[in-house]
């Protein structure tokens, strides 16, 4: 379970403040929502969850499963369950996919105190989740995310997620940039991984997404705070209406 | 005009007082002896390189030999040094010269193929072969450089390889050149590389000391390839022991639509000079000089190149990699020159560096001397700090921050690696370059799939 309670966040270098008091809780199996307009602060707080260093926290706190995380490190984060699904996932020239996913595996492994996997395993795992998300053995051999599509990227970062079992998956904008095939593999890619002990805080800025990956609530994000909360109807109704009427209700 | 007689420092009189000590012991016929006897009048007009000589400018020779050491005039096998050489087997030629001097026992010998012949320098400069002195010299544009001429006057032994027109080696010969330490010494090398036309071959240059006590070294290696060669050399000058200097010079004279690869891999050196003289002396030829050096501690890299396109249709390309911690300082400096009836001359230049914290320092000199009006030639030096979008990317997959900046450094450094074409000598190099990162933080790295 993810809970935020009065989170006050500025970007560190700056005076600019990007979170006011904002406060969520996704439960485990449930999928929550982020909806709201650009500069509202979702992809800050995406990052902030994550451990990115470039912001600073003011107040409140981020407890993942009654353990505040934000004394840890991205790594111990990751560790502990939670995964990122970036908005825009980093090209990394010269280090093998295969190589990466390992490293990634092993390493959570070890933080966690299990034995390192091994190759033929490894090799196994990673195939099966690459064949359900029509992820090419090709892609597998180059390097991370170089020369990659779009969609490819989002995949890839569906496939990390499929392979470290994360227990609260974070989606940020994973619909932008993907046609509506790509769209619906990367959806049904998340949907095979909804699981009762497993939460998702999908952050998007349409409604078009939530017709594949259904969330259970839906909230509304406006100057770095939740003002609306409410069922999966809450995302049809922002469709039709916008966010026009929100951005006084922070 | 007004005559400058420089003063002159302890190091160089005392370097004066060994030549004139040693010439008559040094191996060599006459025209070598007439060759050592002008090479050492130019040093002495000039003295020991200094910053105020801009291919120096960054490596200031003459301050950093606060003394000559005693030239080295016997190898010391010591148990340090067999336990060294026992690291470093090669499968094929193992060519061995401990404190400068060829070690006929220590190498292999037996494993000499069909078409290549050696002999020790020293021999080979008392032979009266006619091209020996055209041969030992280099390219015109080597003969201003001091360090250059000392090493002339002074070099004792080495090794002189020939492999014969349309020879393709199937395994690299590999040339091991130890500093015993047993006392301080200086040593001077020089190896020679003449390869016929048609050559296929690869040589390896290994630089290593063992202690207790520094070296100075100063070595050099000439190559001078034929037509249509396939020359690749591969260096790796590391576990210098501290205080150590070293000046190691490379020259090339390459033949006509041939190839010649050089790549250099430079930890743990102390500090070191690398310089290449290398001129294309034929048409359509391809060259490449690369190389990664990882600095930490006080260490010192420098890296000085001149590509002299002398002849039409070259195409060059020089990339060095950079990573640099501690209070190290790099140096590159590269210059090419394209001289007037070089047309549709290619060359690309990069030297791209990675500062890892503060204290660390990098000098980029690029320079393009062009006199032909129909060429290519690019330039590109970048200095920077590790990206730290790559490495939370890498972090919020779970890899701790040293072992993802490991990833990193090694995938930047990977890019040169790429360029040794020998599958095994590119994983030593791997190897070694993942050793030094993994002490530099203590971590283990990924191992690949």
């Amino acid at each position: 379970m993810l809970e935020i309670r009065n989170l006050v966040v500025k970007i560190a270098d700056e005076d600019k403040q990007i979170l006011n008091g904002l406060s969520l809780t996704v439960n485990d199996g449930e999928v929550a929502a982020i909806m709201g307009p650009n500069g509202s602060g979702k992809s800050t707080l995406s990052y902030v969850i994550a451990g990115k260093e470039d912001y600073e926290v003011l107040d409140g706190e981020i407890l993942l499963d009654g353990q505040n995380v934000l004394e840890m490190e991205a790594d111990a984060r990751a560790a502990a369950g939670i995964f990122l699904a970036f908005q825009y996932p980093l090209e990394i020239p010269g280090v093998a996919t295969m190589t990466f996913l390992k490293a990634a595996m092993n390493a959570q492994r070890r933080a966690r105190g299990e034995a390192e996997l091994l190759t033929p395993d490894f090799i196994k795992a990673v195939n099966g989740a690459a064949d359900r998300l029509g992820i090419a053995k090709d892609m597998l051999r180059r390097p991370l995310n170089v020369g990659f599509s779009g969609g490819e990227k989002k995949r890839m970062e569906i496939l990390q997620m499929a392979l470290l079992q994360p227990s609260m998956c974070i989606l940020d904008e994973t619909d932008s940039g993907l046609d509506i095939d790509a769209l619906r593999i990367v959806a049904d890619g998340v949907n095979a991984l909804r699981d009762p002990k497993r939460g998702f805080l999908v952050i998007t800025h349409y409604q078009r997404l939530l017709d594949h990956i259904v969330p259970d609530t839906v909230h509304v994000m406006s100057k770095g705070r939740i003002v609306k909360s409410g069922g999966k109807e809450l995302a049809l109704e922002l469709e039709k209406n916008g966010y026009a009427g929100y951005a006084d209700a922070a | 005009m007004s005559i400058v007689t420089p003063l002159k420092t302890a190091a160089e009189q005392a370097l004066s007082a060994q030549f004139s000590a040693a010439k008559a012991e040094l191996p060599g016929a006459l025209p070598v002896r007439k060759l050592r006897e002008d090479a050492f009048a130019g040093f002495e007009a000039k003295g020991l390189p200094h910053r105020r000589l801009e291919s120096w400018r960054y490596t200031d020779l003459r301050g950093l030999l606060r003394e000559a050491k005693p030239l080295a005039d016997k190898a010391s096998v010591t148990p340090a040094v067999t336990a060294c050489l026992a690291e470093l087997a090669f499968e094929g030629v193992r060519l061995v010269l401990i404190d400068g001097a060829f070690s006929a026992d220590l190498s292999t010998l037996d494993a000499v193929p069909p078409g290549v012949t050696i002999q020790p320098l020293s021999e080979a400069l008392v032979s009266t072969r006619e091209d020996l002195i055209r041969i030992l010299a280099g390219p015109g544009i080597a003969q201003i450089d001091t360090g250059l001429m000392l090493n002339t006057a002074l070099m004792r032994d080495g090794v002189f390889i020939e492999i014969a027109e349309g020879t393709e080696l199937a395994q690299p010969i590999a040339i091991v050149s130890l500093a015993s330490g047993e006392d301080e010494r200086a040593i001077f090398h020089r190896s020679v590389v003449v390869a016929g036309k048609g050559v296929k071959a690869t040589i390896v240059e290994i630089g290593e000391g063992v202690g207790p006590h520094a070296s100075q070294v100063n070595g050099a290696i000439v190559f001078e390839t034929g037509d249509e060669s396939d020359v690749q050399h591969l260096r790796i000058v590391s576990r210098a022991v501290p205080e150590t200097v070293q000046v190691q010079t490379l020259m090339a004279t390459v033949g006509a639509n041939a190839k010649f690869e050089s790549f250099a891999l430079v930890c743990e050196a102390a500090t070191l000079r690398q310089q290449y003289f290398v001129e294309y002396a034929g048409e359509h030829s391809e060259i490449g000089l690369r190389g990664v050096n990882l600095l930490g501690g006080q260490e010192h890299s420098d890296v000085t190149l001149v590509m002299d396109h002398a002849v039409p249709h070259g195409v060059s390309r020089e990339m060095f990699k950079n990573i640099i911690g501690g209070e190290a300082t790099g140096v590159f400096q590269g210059k090419v020159i394209v001289r007037k009836y070089a047309q549709k001359t290619d060359g690309g230049m990069k030297s791209n560096t990675l500062l890892l914290n503060d204290g660390a320092t990098m000098f980029n000199k690029p320079e393009l001397e062009i006199f032909a009006d129909d060429v290519v030639c690019g330039h590109g030096a970048t200095v920077a700090q590790m990206d730290g979008e790559q490495l939370f990317y890498l972090m919020a997959r779970g890899l701790p921050r040293p072992q993802a900046e490991a990833l990193v450094l090694q995938a930047f450094a990977g890019e040169a690696v790429e360029f040794v074409q020998d599958e095994s000598l590119r994983g030593m190099v791997m190897g070694r370059i993942e050793s030094w990162l993994a002490k530099r933080d203590g971590s283990s790295l990924a191992s690949t799939v």
